[in-house]
């Protein structure tokens, strides 16, 4: 699925220059350009990356664009810095984009910070994805990981990377804690254990 | 007076009423090795030699409990007493199963009696599980360990097995304890006793502690002291 990009940026010129370039790789999708936003827009509209230009504020309150967009969105906040930006400034973005960079070091920005939210510990509180849950549910019923392997035709490799990841998320380690966790969590039935 | 003795401001010389306020862990030490309460001035040499108890191996375990990361040089092992490090487990083993268990269990029950019997059910069966896991584990250190320590210090020969075989994995039943601790901390219906839930992680993280500090005095005291018996050093 292609990332969708929010564009927002008061130059006309910039941010058709900007769009061509991610268009061009079907890796992104353009999803609008705006030149200014509001945070219920930021919500409905619900962008993997956010390229801004901190223009749009008050000089003041350039050095809080993420904590305000992060308010909307846990969308990348990459700023697109038309005019120079003091290091403070700087600091609070998950990249920077200026006039000389060139499209591939652009495109090379915009993945370096969409890696990092993906890797950003949101950790502990995470909710199982529902592909973990099928994997607990078997895990708690006693089901081997050649069978589980077996039953949703992925590799035994794949099978132990789901349970480690439901470890990690739910902070349980045994499958006896997990089939309490399961059972707590309606995920099965006391039958299918008994 | 020996090196680790001087590292660490513990010494026999000390008043006993002053080391055990340094550290209230400690107070768990001196209860099983037999001490009384009622110390007034008397030292830890003092107190110990009373107790039977020799006072170097005393603080030996003192300075397991007070000190993180703590290990104990050569010469503090070959000076240790086997026959009191081998009393403190055996009384750690029934202070956890007489003392601590027991009060995890009646919080836990009280806990979980307002929750639907199904929930009552599965959590009750894992901390039973938990426990008889628990009692297994000491069964067989009570069993089969402890005996052949002592046969090894009365130089007894043709014992079963060497400590080398000893059991050093204690990894499944610090799992279950710790899952017991994130399932009560965090996905216990909210029907639960809160006051009784309080008590259920404090007796738990009081045993993680406590079993952290005994698995220890097993693997690094224990283990190296039998090992030298055994090679004649």
């Amino acid at each position: 699925m292609s990332k969708r990009i929010l564009i927002v940026v008061p130059s006309a010129i910039a941010a058709k220059g900007l769009e061509q370039v991610f268009n061009d790789l079907g890796e992104f999708e353009v999803c609008a350009i705006l030149r200014d936003i509001s945070g219920q827009e930021l919500r409905s509209m619900a962008p993997d990356v956010v390229l801004v230009d901190p223009c749009i504020y008050d000089y003041a309150s350039r050095s809080g664009v993420k904590a305000r967009i992060a308010e909307y969105s846990d969308a990348a906040v990459i700023a697109f810095a038309a005019s120079p930006m003091d290091e403070d400034q700087q600091r609070q973005f998950d990249g920077v984009i200026g006039l000389m960079d060139t499209p591939p070091s652009i495109i090379k920005k915009v993945r370096a910070a969409l890696e990092d939210r993906t890797e950003a510990p949101k950790a502990e509180g995470e909710e199982l994805s529902q592909r973990e849950k099928e994997i607990l549910i078997c895990v708690a019923k006693g089901m081997l990981n050649k069978e589980i392997a077996d039953l949703y035709n992925i590799s035994i490799y794949t099978v132990i990377t789901h349970r480690k990841n439901i470890t990690r998320k739910t902070g349980i380690k045994t499958v006896a804690g997990l089939t309490v966790y399961a059972l707590l969590n309606n995920l099965i039935d006391m039958n299918s254990v008994e | 007076m020996n090196t680790s003795a001087n590292r660490h401001p513990m010494s026999p010389s000390m008043k006993m009423a002053e080391l055990l306020d340094t550290d209230f862990s400690l107070l768990g030490v001196a209860t099983r090795l037999g001490l009384h309460f009622g110390f007034g001035d008397a030292t830890v040499a003092e107190v110990c030699q009373q107790a039977g108890i020799d006072p170097e191996t005393f603080l030996l375990i003192c300075r397991v409990y007070a000190f993180d990361g703590y290990r104990p040089t050569r010469e503090a092992l070959s000076a240790a007493h086997l026959l009191d490090i081998l009393k403190y487990l055996h009384q750690s083993h029934t202070y956890y199963t007489e003392m601590v268990v027991p009060e995890m269990a009646a919080a836990l029950e009280n806990m979980i009696r307002p929750c639907a019997e199904k929930q009552q059910r599965v959590i009750w069966k894992f901390f039973a599980d938990y426990k008889e896991e628990l009692a297994k584990h000491f069964a067989y250190e009570e069993g089969q360990v402890f005996p052949y320590v002592e046969a090894v210090l009365n130089k007894r020969s043709g014992a079963p097995f060497t400590i080398g075989e000893y059991e050093k994995n204690h990894s499944n039943v610090e799992e279950k304890l710790e899952d017991l601790k994130n399932l009560v901390m965090k996905y216990i219906p909210v029907r639960c006793n809160q006051q009784e839930a309080y008590k259920v992680l404090f007796y738990i993280y009081t045993l993680e502690y406590d079993l952290g500090k005994h698995t220890f005095i097993e693997d690094d005291i224990l283990v190296p002291m039998v090992g030298r018996m055994e090679n004649h050093e």
